[in-house]
């Protein structure tokens, strides 16, 4: 659910970054981070445990510049991948006006992968949203590791409506950037599609 | 969608200000914030220099729906009132009008009953001026103009990711 302020001219949305366990979703924000600009961007925020697993989530605030005099800002949260927090999962799609699917591309991972698709699916509709009818990119992770599995596999796979997607290599920052980019288009684009 | 789209208009924004500030003063707080439960920061009036008033705004949000989960595993709807007590500031959170939080920062120069007291009040406002803003962002979205979106263009988006 976006917020727009027109006493300070700004308009935030939230983007939530999704996928099975060690996918690279906080690497993904950790690149983002490093990358941009201290000028756009607020203090990176990581709930985790001690061994540096997501525990309920990480925040990245983005300034990504003007679109008709209105400051737009995009709020950028991860969720925990571990299957046991389903709960915060839950609670961190509340009010989010995108999603990124970030996909880990090994062989291995293709059943997390998946689980990790339907758990979207279900935990959206519970909030009252449908994916297909939100704005939503795929990223495929790891693309430069040895066992990734090959691209038409996981388009198959996990792709079926024909989304925008990714290749990534989110710890190199390969990828990441457009994927971003991609999503936030989606939910400018939303946007004014609902305001017409 | 469930939620719709909060908009707020300058003489709301005014409205809530308001508000807050009388509350800083009322109950001799250091800080008033409020925060809608999706984690955006919506107004902020008193001592707020040198706080990092986006992540605060997330971390309510977070905070207040781990809780509201916490509620419902044991049968109560939401816990609406929090209380985190520090050496020297302490944090009095609460639920207004179903979606926004009001977050008060104080430390010895006010007391609990006092904050308690005051955020009463201020709640009573801030929910009546937030129902509003509902139902003008509700009658908004079916249909009036006026959204600086409608007219974006494919062009506007692009630009901004053009560097």
């Amino acid at each position: 659910m976006s917020f727009i302020n027109y006493s300070s001219r700004e308009i935030n949305c939230k983007i939530v970054y999704y996928g099975p366990g060690l996918c690279g979703k906080t690497t993904n924000l950790q690149f983002i981070y490093n990358k941009t600009n201290p000028d756009l961007k607020g203090k990176m925020i990581s709930l985790a445990t001690e061994t540096e697993r997501t525990l309920f989530f990480d925040f990245l605030p983005l300034a990504l510049g003007q679109i008709r005099g209105f400051k737009t800002r995009f709020h950028l949260y991860t969720v925990p991948g571990q299957v046991f927090y389903d709960a915060s999962r839950k609670l961190i799609l509340k009010g989010v006006d995108g999603v990124v699917f970030v996909a880990d591309s090994q062989v291995e991972r293709m059943e997390a992968n998946l689980e990790s698709m339907d758990n979207l699916r279900i935990n959206l509709k519970e909030q009252g949203y449908e994916l297909d009818k939100m704005p939503f990119v795929i990223q495929y992770n790891k693309r430069d590791l040895p066992n990734a599995a090959p691209l038409e596999e996981l388009r198959r796979q996990l792709n079926t409506t024909g989304v925008p997607d990714f290749e990534a290599c989110a710890t190199d920052g390969g990828g990441v950037f457009e994927t971003l980019k991609a999503v936030a288009k989606g939910v400018l684009s939303d946007l004014k599609r609902l305001s017409r | 969608m469930m939620d719709s789209q909060l908009v707020m208009y300058e003489e709301d924004f005014k409205r809530v200000l308001a508000v807050i500030q009388r509350l800083v003063r009322d109950a001799n707080a250091k800080g008033v914030f409020v925060v809608d439960k999706n984690g955006q920061l919506i107004a902020e009036a008193g001592e707020v220099r040198g706080i990092d008033t986006t992540s605060l705004a997330s971390l309510t949000a977070g905070s207040i729906a781990a809780t509201g989960g916490l509620a419902k595993l044991i049968g109560e709807e939401d816990f609406p009132t929090h209380f985190h007590q520090g050496v020297k500031d302490n944090l009095h959170i609460t639920i207004v009008a179903k979606r926004m939080i009001l977050v008060v920062i104080f430390d010895d120069r006010s007391s609990l009953g006092l904050v308690r007291l005051r955020v009463k009040k201020a709640s009573g406002e801030l929910g009546k001026i937030f129902e509003e803003l509902q139902k003008k962002s509700e009658a908004d979205q079916a249909g009036a103009p006026g959204s600086p979106f409608s007219e974006i263009t494919d062009d506007d988006i692009d630009n901004l990711f053009s560097d």
